[in-house]
């Protein structure tokens, strides 16, 4: 138990996947403008990081232990389709809900977080259930950086900074700062 | 052909400097950021890249009479995700430290959007020679905005550069620059940089055409 919360806390905090292993940049820089779309993107982003954790632990497990120079492609080709196939579904099912996540599915399939995801479970011989809290943990700090961002982004609308510094220079000042504010929880487990 | 030598010149030019895949567009930059902590990784890494990219565009180039339309972009993962498998045992084979340090980062070059950019904006269109000098310009862009980053950071984070020390060990090393945070700080200073040199150069246009326009 004692675990799975600490691969939970390590992915959500300590190896925030944006902060501190720099996956899933493009989105970060290019949705975090406003907080709403952010906290529906990074939703997007969790429900993506499951799946593919259920795929990478399902290839690892009965496909690629017999071909594993096959891994790279096998992951990218049956993510990318199995988020397809169930774009179609909750399409079918849930027109709401589809409106909520759906127009980001498309996008974040092949991001380098989804992929990273399913590289660093693999690397770390992650089982099923340790894989699952693992996507859960990484997808909600995900989130939590997109939220933490956009709404940074926001205020400094307001602001008044120099012209030559605004756009991505700044974006990326500013995520700097907070990642090394994120840098503070890299102690949190090792006194106990 | 001295017309055609121009084009190729311009477009190898193109990824060096005026459409440099890091510095201008902001591309690639996830697999990016993540090894630039020294010089050696940040080569190790920008080599890579050159690699795939150059052998994707060779490929993509030469088969693009024969890849349906509505499944290109899949191709073409297919293609750069096949080049990346190579590399990534290739390296694990012959340099096993780096392959090491670089670890996940390699398998990754695959969500670099440059890459894939460039097989549907450039190599996907143009001629095999013209596709691979393009790649060849956007590839040596990349490695040379890799190895500045990487160089800046270990030389202000570590003290040292390709791992010797430069000031004497009376230096103190501005460790935050190695961590992740210095990534962010160093691309966006850099960015910054850009913008000005940019600027300026848009400021001394204007002041020639002011000229013209009063004479």
């Amino acid at each position: 138990m004692n675990e799975l919360v600490w691969i939970f806390v390590s992915a959500l905090l300590i190896n925030n996947f944006v902060l501190a292993y720099f996956l899933g940049l493009c989105p970060f820089l290019g949705v975090s403008g406003r907080l709403q779309t952010s906290f529906r993107l990074g939703l997007a982003t969790v429900f993506v990081m499951l799946i593919t954790a259920l795929c990478s632990w399902f290839l690892n497990t009965y496909v690629l232990v017999h071909a594993p120079y096959l891994r790279l492609i096998s992951f990218i080709v049956v993510i990318a389709s199995t988020v397809q196939f169930i774009e179609m579904v909750i399409k079918k099912a849930s027109p709401a809900l589809f409106r909520a996540l759906g127009i980001f599915l498309p996008l974040i399939t092949t991001n380098c977080a989804i992929l990273g995801l399913a590289i660093f479970a693999t690397n770390k011989g992650y089982g099923f259930v340790e894989g699952m809290i693992y996507a859960l943990g990484a997808g909600l700090g995900f989130t939590l950086a997109l939220v933490l961002m956009a709404g940074l982004r926001e205020e400094s609308e307001m602001a008044e900074v120099p012209r030559l510094i605004r756009g991505t220079a700044m974006n990326l000042i500013i995520a700097g700062i907070l990642s090394m504010a994120f840098t503070g929880f890299a102690g949190l487990f090792s006194g106990a | 052909m001295p017309k055609k030598r121009q084009d190729a010149a311009e477009e190898f030019l193109k990824g060096l400097w005026r459409d440099n895949p890091v510095f201008v567009q902001v591309l690639g930059m996830c697999p990016m950021l993540a090894v630039t902590n020294s010089a050696v990784n940040a080569l190790a890494m920008g080599g890579a890249t050159f690699f795939v990219l150059v052998a994707s565009s060779f490929l993509v180039s030469s088969l693009k009479r024969w890849i349906p339309k509505q499944v290109r972009i899949s191709t073409y993962i297919i293609i750069i995700a096949t080049f990346v498998t190579v590399t990534d045992f290739t390296l694990q084979a012959v340099v096993p430290v780096i392959h090491k340090e670089l670890g996940a980062f390699i398998p990754l070059i695959v969500a670099n959007c440059m890459i894939l950019g460039r097989q549907e904006a450039f190599a996907s269109k143009n001629t095999v020679s013209m596709a691979v000098v393009d790649a060849v310009g956007m590839a040596s862009g990349f490695l040379i905005a890799l190895f500045a980053l990487g160089s800046v950071r270990e030389i202000l984070g570590d003290g040292a550069l390709f791992g010797i020390s430069l000031f004497g060990p009376n230096f103190e090393p501005w460790v935050i620059m190695i961590l992740p945070p210095g990534g962010f700080l160093t691309l966006g200073l850099i960015l910054l940089f850009f913008n000005w040199l940019k600027e300026r150069k848009d400021r001394i246009v204007a002041r020639l055409d002011e000229m013209e326009a009063e004479v």
